[in-house]
């Protein structure tokens, strides 16, 4: 028995994959439901149910898959040039503090068509700012941005630490660790009315198709995925490698940087440094669930908040621990790598 | 005196190509037996069945006329043959010590004898002359004392026969002369002796016997007091076949000229002080062994290397930034030297592998959009105009074989007639119908007035293309000689570089 590639890698299979990756995860997860001593079927039932089935629950899971689709893509955007960003939760929490800091100052005066997107944009920067340190070593003295970017991730919530025990303290949240507000004038509008989900939603969808048509109409995005698929023959054809991975990591954090602009200005409207829940993590997860597809992204974002959002129902039903929902993400992530390996070979006797 | 390793009846064959044919050689005690051949001769082909790397098809290794079972390097290792890799087989964040230990002691027992393999290790090297120290990083040493640490590890496994793969690849001359100076001194002791070369001079300096390979065949055996280096030389490089016939041209204006120029690399000379010409219709050849300085020479005029000294000119103007698409912009076209991982990206639609290094022309791309329709019409254009085959315009260019890829690579290229062609290896590694068909376009670029750099190691592809001929040399070229009165021999000797001893000569004087 061995193991062929394959020539084509039939659509049907790329399209199937993740589904039977997700399938394959469930049931594995199944048996420790089982082991826990709940019902498995109704418990999954009641994590549908958790995350769909009433108006709230569903509105709460795509808040959660706001965060989700942003930091999912830059993961996808990065990966699919070899830019290995694992400093999207740092990238997030700069963007985040970045907007707590203009949009808590006089410069929440500006007019409000202005200042979101003002806002928007200066988060975007600081995450981009932040993931140029990690490639800009990279490129100057060949240090691998796995290491360095992850490890920013802590410099970064501690960095966020500071300012939320320091200077950005709300003296009103009484002795809290958390930041001044934003400008009322800076919350997003709501997609729908007495529910948390904002326009957010809108802009990552948006997002994920803006990078989708950048990546297969762009001269830009040929030249990531021949950079990325081969350093020495996109040099060879001209393609400037340091200029186009800079361009890489500049979009890469700028979507994470996005990302927690948008959880501060849409969901709490002040900083904490539990604002993400690992959403910079999960992104990578949900970025390879996808296939790195940008449009495949939005279904992974929205199938992990329903995991996590649906096991919270569950756990109030069963007694199952949620932690339930974080081994159901893991493992379809591994069961996924499985799946992707078999889109490319297939078992020959 | 005794033979310890006999090759008899070895064949072996690559798909279609015949690397070994019928090859009988025996080697004596005490003996040092040179395996002489251009690139392809066969040589390591030869020596890695030996070795139990490659089985061979028919034929059979005898070591102390004991028949060695195929494809089993450790059954090799016991019956006392040691092979020395051209490239080290080495981990440099390892002692020397342990270097040498690697694979002589049981994978579970959970501890290693450091001390006796200590002892017995130094008395190896002071029985041979080669004097290392035990705890010294390997990365720490130079490449000399990396290669007798090689060595010394084939001896630490009881060696007695010892097969080196151009072992003064990667030496200096006072690194090789002292490398001869120990082998002989272990031939003095009974050890049995092959190595691989290509070099004329150390062949004969070193080698008792040399067995000439060519083209997978022993073409000669002589003794070294018998045969002389201008004779070896054409053994080596054998009677060509007569040229194509091909319209005489009259080359026109000067289109490449380098002056002078140097190119180094982290602190080492690539090139070192080459010039050339090369003028419209004009092809000029560069003939060489491989790792003389090819792929730095092809990368240099194809916009991926500066020169460090020195300046290329082109069409007289001097030229400042070789940057890749400045080169493009000025009419150069340019077939890489490793077409897989730099002439096309193999996960890219074909399409996009043809217009990937013009994607800034605004036939392709319009405000940072890329013309996909454009692309595909272009691709399907080469496609159906040089004939490649195996692959639509979207479907992977991966799909395609070495010689349709070359096509595509070619016909990217041609399609936009260039004045100035870069074409490194360009058939290596093809059949021969691709081989024709590639030599076909070229001649047919040469007459519409292209000049055509042409880098390659084989040498009936020069002397069937080439107007003039060069050969490049540790990084150096030599002077031009007109393709009509270049014989094998004089060829060879170029291959050699001889003309390097006598301008070396020359300066001393």
């Amino acid at each position: 028995m061995r193991l062929e590639r394959r020539a084509h890698r039939p659509l049907f299979l790329v399209l199937v994959s993740p589904l039977i990756a997700v399938a394959a995860a469930l049931a594995i997860a199944g048996i420790l439901i089982a082991m826990a001593g709940a019902p498995v079927l109704e418990a999954y039932w009641r994590i549908v149910t958790g995350a769909f089935g009433t108006r709230l629950a569903a509105t709460e899971t795509f808040t959660r898959a706001t965060p989700l689709i942003l930091t999912g893509l830059a993961a996808a955007v990065a990966f699919r040039a070899r830019v290995w960003n694992i400093g999207a939760e740092g990238q997030f929490y700069v963007g985040a503090i970045t907007v707590a800091a203009l949009g808590s100052s006089t410069l929440a005066a500006l007019p409000g068509p202005l200042l979101i997107p003002t806002l928007f944009a200066a988060g975007a920067l600081a995450g981009m700012l932040l993931m140029l340190l990690p490639l800009w070593l990279r490129l100057r003295f060949s240090v691998d941005e796995v290491v360095t970017s992850l490890l920013l991730n802590f410099v970064a919530v501690l960095f966020v630490s500071l300012l939320v025990e320091g200077v950005l303290k709300d003296p009103l949240a009484f002795g809290w660790p958390q930041s001044l507000p934003v400008s009322e004038r800076a919350l997003l509008p709501k997609l729908i009315m007495r529910s948390r989900l904002h326009i957010g939603l809108a802009v990552a969808v948006a997002a994920a198709i803006i990078v989708h048509l950048l990546q297969s109409r762009t001269v830009f995005g040929l030249r990531t995925r021949a950079a990325g698929l081969s350093p020495a023959g996109a040099a060879f054809a001209g393609v400037p490698l340091g200029l186009t991975l800079v361009k890489v990591a500049c979009l890469s954090g700028g979507l994470a940087g996005l990302a927690g602009a948008i959880e501060v200005m849409g969901v709490k409207g002040y900083v904490t440094t539990d604002l993400s829940p690992g959403y910079g993590y999960s992104g990578i997860i949900v970025a390879m669930l996808a296939n790195l597809h940008p449009v495949g992204v939005i279904a992974a974002a929205v199938f992990t908040a329903a995991m996590f959002v649906g096991a919270d129902g569950m756990s109030r039903a069963l007694g199952i621990p949620t932690y339930i929902a974080d081994v159901i993400v893991s493992l379809s992530l591994l069961t996924m790598l499985v799946a992707l390996f078999f889109t490319q070979y297939r078992i020959r006797r | 005196m005794t033979t310890v390793l006999a090759l008899s009846g070895i064949s072996k064959r690559f798909g279609d190509i015949i690397a070994n044919e019928n090859i009988s050689i025996a080697l004596r005690k005490g003996e040092i037996l040179a395996l002489l051949g251009e690139n392809g001769a066969g040589k390591t082909t030869l020596m890695s069945i030996l070795f139990g790397h490659y089985t061979a098809d028919s034929g059979t290794v005898r070591v102390d006329d004991v028949e060695l079972p195929s494809g089993k390097p450790r059954a090799a290792i016991r019956a006392g043959v040691g092979m020395v890799h051209q490239h080290f087989s080495l981990a440099p964040n390892l002692t020397v010590l342990n270097n040498v230990m690697t694979g002589t002691e049981k994978l579970w027992s959970f501890k290693s004898d450091t001390a006796a393999a200590r002892t017995k290790l130094l008395g190896i090297s002071q029985r041979f002359g080669l004097s290392v120290n035990p705890d010294a990083r390997l990365g720490d040493l130079s490449v000399g004392e990396q290669q007798r640490v090689e060595i010394l590890r084939a001896l630490y496994n009881d060696a007695r026969i010892l097969i080196l793969d151009e072992p003064t690849a990667v030496l200096t001359n006072i690194e090789a002369e002292r490398l001869f100076s120990t082998l002989k001194e272990m031939a003095k002791q009974g050890l049995s002796l092959i190595f691989i070369s290509h070099k004329l001079d150390e062949v004969m300096a070193a080698a008792d016997r040399i067995v000439v390979l060519r083209g997978g065949k022993v073409a000669a055996e002589r003794r070294v007091g018998e045969t002389s280096k201008a004779e070896l030389a054409e053994l080596m490089v054998g009677h060509r076949v007569t040229r194509p016939i091909r319209d005489a041209a009259t080359p026109g204006a000067v289109a490449l000229e380098a002056t002078g120029v140097t190119v180094r690399r982290g602190g080492v000379d690539r090139l070192k002080d080459i010039s050339f010409r090369l003028c419209e219709g004009e092809i000029l050849g560069i003939i060489g062994v491989s790792g003389n300085g090819q792929a730095v020479l092809s990368h240099l005029v194809s916009g991926l290397a500066e020169p460090s000294i020195g300046n290329i000119r082109l069409f007289g103007e001097p030229l400042a930034n070789l940057g890749v698409r400045a080169l493009i912009e000025s009419g150069i076209g340019r077939i890489p030297e490793d077409r897989n991982n730099e002439g096309a990206i193999g996960e890219m639609a074909i399409w996009e592998n043809t217009v990937l290094e013009r994607i800034w022309t605004p036939a392709f791309s319009k405000y940072g959009l890329v013309n996909r329709k454009a692309g595909i019409a272009f691709a399907q254009r080469i496609i159906g105009e040089f004939d490649v085959r195996g692959g639509r315009p979207t479907s992977r260019t991966r799909l395609l074989s070495g010689g349709n890829m070359q096509k595509l690579i070619l016909g990217r290229n041609l399609h936009v007639r260039p004045r100035i062609l870069i074409a490194a290896q360009p058939t290596r590694g093809l059949d021969e119908g691709a081989v024709a068909a590639i030599h076909a376009r070229i001649l047919e670029a040469r007459k519409q007035g292209t000049a055509v750099l042409l880098i390659s190691e084989d040498l009936d592809e020069v002397i069937g293309l080439a107007d003039r001929i060069q050969a490049i040399v540790k990084g150096r070229l030599s002077p031009p000689v007109a393709a009509e009165t270049a014989d094998p021999r004089m060829l060879g000797l170029m291959m050699a570089g001889e003309w390097l001893q006598s301008e070396e000569a020359g300066h001393a004087s």
